[in-house]
């Protein structure tokens, strides 16, 4: 019940060619023969919010590291900050903080002294470092941290030194790759509110998510990627407006499927039965509505279509890897 | 999946400076006792050994047993210090706590990291080195001040090991692995380099082995040193020895890239 959408030219951005800051063309990507990336063209305005999103192996993570020029493309262009990447990569990545998946915190190190060892990477002098910390930790609400070791702390911890210390070069754009994978909720609506703060001061943040609602919350533009390729790209909002019907009823309990199959497609344009749980996009629920509530046996829920509708509607219900 | 930029030389800058300082600012945290470890390891060799077995030898080589044993074990510790840093403790860097994808993600380079990682592997090697020629002094060992040069062998068979481990950490699916070179290289180098007996006694397709080994040529120039004397032929064993060094530099330098730079 699915299918997927070409993305649609992007020349409307080609005018903004003086902000572009992170730049891609026709990247393309094989490992072992098999194509992780196949001809990903991107363009990131100075300023923006840019996320990724695509289910696991969409190639996102590839993305990053061929933006960054830790891994060469078998083809295509790729700028950062108006440097030629992979070639310049160190001068580009001197003005880029990175938060990777995974934790790489040094674990023999205080929260202090990680910060200072990896200022030490872009050539900071330890003077200009020391002066950065209190900053950086009191942004990453870690001062009372300052001396801790880091087994000794939180998921939630860990992940915020792992921001404050992408930004102690003061960067220009942060690259995050799942900057709230494995958070509870509480870590991961304080990392929200940092990230927008960050945005707030004109940083350009990159950030890969399968998270709908971080995507919805905090980026500007998004790009969904599926099998190394970008299906769909434009702010959250439009994205919604463009592939899916404004509301949505998800109908669930004992027979949901068998209603749906007999009388969904009369009360809504498009539906698809998951499990025990038919999903209804409807222009109008009115109809549907009246008709549910004569159905004591089935159970429904009401609410506007959200960028997870888009999302499953572009990549496919069924499970990857 | 073959890449010719794996193959390029390796392009220097100094970033591997706060590389190498952190790895420093590490080891500062454990000082202590690697510093007793290094001292230890040569004075429970060299007593042991040199005192036991050597009151059941004659001179060995014009001087006495315990005096021929010093040289071998300069260059033994400080080829199993080297071996050691670098397989272990650079496997524990790039896989375990991946440290060099954080490193990595800064404008340093991969080739910036693996001379990191050689210098470091070989700074430890001269503190080995430095902690078994303080053994040989206090015990009275050695009474010349050419026994000073086997500081700097130290770091030059630092260098050399470091850079051929690397290769068995870019190879490395695990720990496990290591037990192959410490079992086929490290130990074999280890009995036909002349540590512990000269080299003269091994059957002649054995020395033509031994010769084509760095340890070979390290303890041909420590032993003659430690003795007052200046070793033969030394331009060639330092050569032979930068010369492994510079292949197992670049060999594990594009094995760790085709590893890591995918």
């Amino acid at each position: 019940m699915t299918h997927t959408d070409l993305l649609p030219p992007c020349n409307a951005r080609a005018s903004h060619q003086m902000n572009t800051v992170i730049s891609a063309q026709n990247l393309r990507k094989s490992y072992a023969g098999q194509e992780v990336v196949s001809g990903i063209r991107i363009a990131i305005a100075k300023g923006e919010c840019f996320g990724l999103l695509g289910p696991n192996g969409a190639g996102k993570t590839t993305t990053l590291r061929l933006l960054l020029g830790l891994t060469a493309p078998d083809s295509g262009e790729v700028g950062l900050l108006g440097q030629e990447v992979p070639r310049h990569a160190r001068e580009a990545r001197l003005r880029v903080g990175v938060v990777p998946q995974m934790d790489n915190l040094d674990p023999d190190f205080s929260v202090a002294e990680n910060l200072l060892v990896y200022g030490r990477y872009f050539g900071m002098e330890d003077d200009a470092i020391e002066a950065r910390i209190p900053g950086l930790l009191e942004f990453a609400n870690l001062a009372h941290k300052r001396d801790a070791k880091i087994p000794t702390l939180s998921g939630g911890m860990k992940r915020r030194l792992t921001l404050a210390r992408a930004l102690v070069n003061d960067p220009e754009i942060i690259f995050l790759d799942e900057p709230t994978t494995g958070l509870d909720p509480q870590a991961r609506h304080l990392i929200w509110q940092r990230l927008r703060e960050l945005a707030a001061q004109g940083k350009t943040l990159l950030l890969t998510t399968h998270f709908m609602d971080e995507a919805e919350r905090l980026c500007h533009r998004l790009a969904i990627m599926d099998q190394g390729r970008i299906i769909s790209e434009g702010s959250p909002r439009a994205l919604i407006a463009q592939h899916i019907e404004p509301q949505v009823v998800e109908v669930f309990g004992e027979g949901a499927g068998k209603w749906a199959w007999e009388h969904a497609a009369h009360y809504a344009q498009r539906f698809e039965v998951s499990g025990e749980t038919a999903f209804c996009y409807v222009g109008e629920a009115g109809p549907l509505l009246a008709h549910l509530h004569g159905q004591s046996a089935l159970r429904y829920l009401h609410r506007p279509a959200n960028l997870e509708d888009v999302f499953l509607k572009l990549t496919g219900r069924e499970m990857r890897e | 999946m073959s890449n010719s930029s794996h193959y390029t030389l390796p392009r220097l800058s100094f970033r591997f400076i706060p590389i190498w300082r952190r790895h420093f600012l590490v080891w500062k945290k454990v000082a202590a006792t690697s510093i007793l470890g290094h001292l230890a390891d040569p004075i429970i060799y060299l007593l042991g050994l040199g005192y036991g077995l050597g009151s059941l030898l004659p001179e060995m080589e014009g001087t006495s047993y315990l005096l021929f044993l010093a040289g071998g074990t300069v260059c033994y510790s400080t080829m199993n210090s080297a071996s050691f840093e670098a397989l272990y403790s650079g496997f524990a860097r790039m896989h375990e706590q991946r440290t060099w994808d954080a490193i990595l993600n800064t404008p340093v380079t991969l080739d910036d990291v693996v001379l990191a990682e050689i210098l470091w592997a070989a700074s430890k090697s001269l503190m080995a080195g430095t902690a078994v020629l303080l053994v040989i002094w206090l015990l009275g060992l050695a009474h010349t001040w050419l026994s000073l040069w086997a500081i700097p062998l130290a770091l030059l068979v630092g260098l050399c090991f470091a850079s051929l481990g690397l290769i068995m950490t870019a190879l490395a699916p695990s720990y496990d692995f290591f037990m192959y070179y410490f079992t086929l290289v490290i130990t074999p180098m280890m009995l036909l380099c002349g540590v512990f007996f000269p080299v003269a006694q091994l059957p002649d397709m054995l020395q033509a082995a031994s010769a084509a080994l760095p340890l070979s040529h390290a303890v041909d120039i420590a032993r003659p040193l430690l003795n007052g004397g200046l070793p033969s032929h030394a331009f060639l064993h330092v050569a032979v020895l930068l010369g492994y060094t510079l292949a197992g530099f670049y060999v594990s330098l594009v094995l760790f890239r085709r590893r890591l730079a995918q």
